[in-house]
């Protein structure tokens, strides 16, 4: 049982019929003047119509990327001004590591702390936002650990510091929050191909492009464009928002069985906010149990789940979010549902766990 | 206050979770309002012995380098 969506999610079958149509028909430059080129221009045009009515935006404030982590980049570092002084991001300590690591390449860093549940700060963000040389406010819509909602929308930035919100934990699942000049998307974690991020930037906003200029139609990435899976993430993020009433419901209440059925075993820490959270998550951690042998216990009875310890990360540090958070970094997992998740499937997950840590604990002599 | 070790376990060596086992299973050798010291080198330790503390009920009294660096961990047993 798959059930690691917020890392990837499995392809929806809208993106795949829209991309096998595209194949064939968009493949030609799109900046080109002659019949195919005209063809390919027009799925990617209307690619890029679908994805801002989705979200509810312009169509110019619209921008196909290479990848989510490309569109987080390109938003945030192109609202950092060196020459005029303003270097200086104020982020969350929870954000993905894609933008902890454009501000370490681009930026000086200014980190705001976070509750136990994981939310940040927002007094403190906002009062290190109206410090001198601040550039731009990264924060995230919801974590991808965590499952936790910041509070983007519910505070207006101090001199009009531009905001940037990495959106992709969030995008397609939830309607995109207000108050942002720039926002980033990752259309594999909707369903859509991997390979394509979606970048907005709000019509007038102090953006310009931090990376070198490419000739392309679209001034704001590089890179010839893959138009077939612009469509597919097109397709995907339209069929995934025209579901997710139904869907975030039924996925809130199998988080919501999960939370309670993980709050029973001895010594299991349920991580992130109960109520205010992405409908699809949840993440736990278990004492003494290293999150290694928690994972391919799991793996070994058919369940795939990511975690979020040191050991299971190639580096040895354990997950920043958690560590920030003060939540317990080892025996950790993280559970994404897919969008057909049922109750069956949360029940055997359940009656398999309280074993699965009980052996793991039993292993180690406690 | 008295912030020296009644026992000190050395963890050096090992890996996350085990230097948070060890002082799971050693708290209860020393008494109640004494402490305990866990050095250890792995980085997940400095997150989890003060996470253990607020799960179990114990103080964390804070983090300093033993005599060759690495980092020593100081746990009050208050239950």
């Amino acid at each position: 049982m798959y059930l690691d969506t917020a890392s990837s999610e499995p392809l929806h079958p809208a993106a795949r019929e829209a991309m096998l149509a595209a194949l064939d028909q968009g493949y030609a430059d799109p900046r080109r003047l002659h019949h195919e080129a005209r063809a390919a221009r027009l799925i990617l045009d209307n690619a890029r119509e679908a994805v801002a009515e989705a979200l509810g935006v312009r169509r110019s404030e619209v921008s196909f990327t290479s990848s989510g982590t490309d569109a987080v980049h390109r938003g945030l570092l192109g609202l950092v001004n060196r020459a005029q002084g303003r270097d200086v991001v104020v982020h969350s300590a929870v954000e993905h590591s894609a933008v902890l690591h454009a501000v370490a390449w681009g930026a000086d860093s200014e980190e705001v702390g976070v509750s136990p549940e994981g939310r940040v700060d927002l007094e403190d963000l906002l009062a290190r936002a109206a410090g001198p040389g601040v550039g731009a406010i990264a924060l995230q819509s919801a974590n991808h650990e965590v499952g936790t909602l910041q509070p983007v929308g519910e505070f207006e930035s101090p001199n009009q510091v531009p905001l940037f919100v990495d959106a992709c934990a969030s995008m397609g699942r939830l309607p995109l929050p207000t108050g942002w000049s720039t926002a980033a998307g990752s259309a594999h974690k909707w369903g859509g191909p991997a390979g394509v991020g979606v970048l907005l930037v709000r019509d007038g906003a102090r953006w310009r492009n931090p990376f070198p200029a490419d000739d392309r139609v679209d001034h704001r990435g590089s890179g010839f464009e893959n138009i077939p899976a612009a469509l597919g993430a097109a397709a995907a993020l339209q069929a995934v928002v025209a579901g997710r009433e139904e869907r975030n419901a039924r996925q809130h209440h199998l988080i919501d069985l999960l939370r309670a059925g993980v709050a029973t075993i001895p010594d299991a820490e349920v991580v992130g906010d109960p109520v205010g959270r992405l409908p699809h998550l949840a993440t736990f951690s278990f004492l003494y149990v290293p999150g290694e042998a928690l994972v391919d216990a799991l793996a070994r009875r058919g369940f795939s789940v990511a975690s979020g310890s040191a050991c299971t990360a190639s580096t040895l540090e354990p997950s920043h979010v958690l560590a920030a958070m003060g939540a317990l970094t080892h025996g950790n997992m993280r559970v994404s549902l897919t969008r057909d998740a049922t109750e069956d499937d949360v029940m055997g997950l359940l009656a398999a766990l309280p074993e699965v840590v009980s052996e793991i604990r039993q292993d180690l002599g406690l | 206050m008295n912030h020296e070790p009644a026992l000190e376990l050395d963890c050096r060596d090992l890996r996350c979770p085990l230097p948070v086992i060890e002082l799971g299973k050693h708290i209860e050798q020393v008494a109640l309002g004494e402490v305990i010291g866990v050095i250890a080198a792995d980085p997940a330790a400095h997150y989890d012995i003060p996470a253990w503390c607020r799960m179990r009920d114990h103080e964390f009294l804070g983090e300093a380098a033993a005599s060759d660096g690495t980092p020593r961990y100081l746990v009050r047993r208050l239950v």
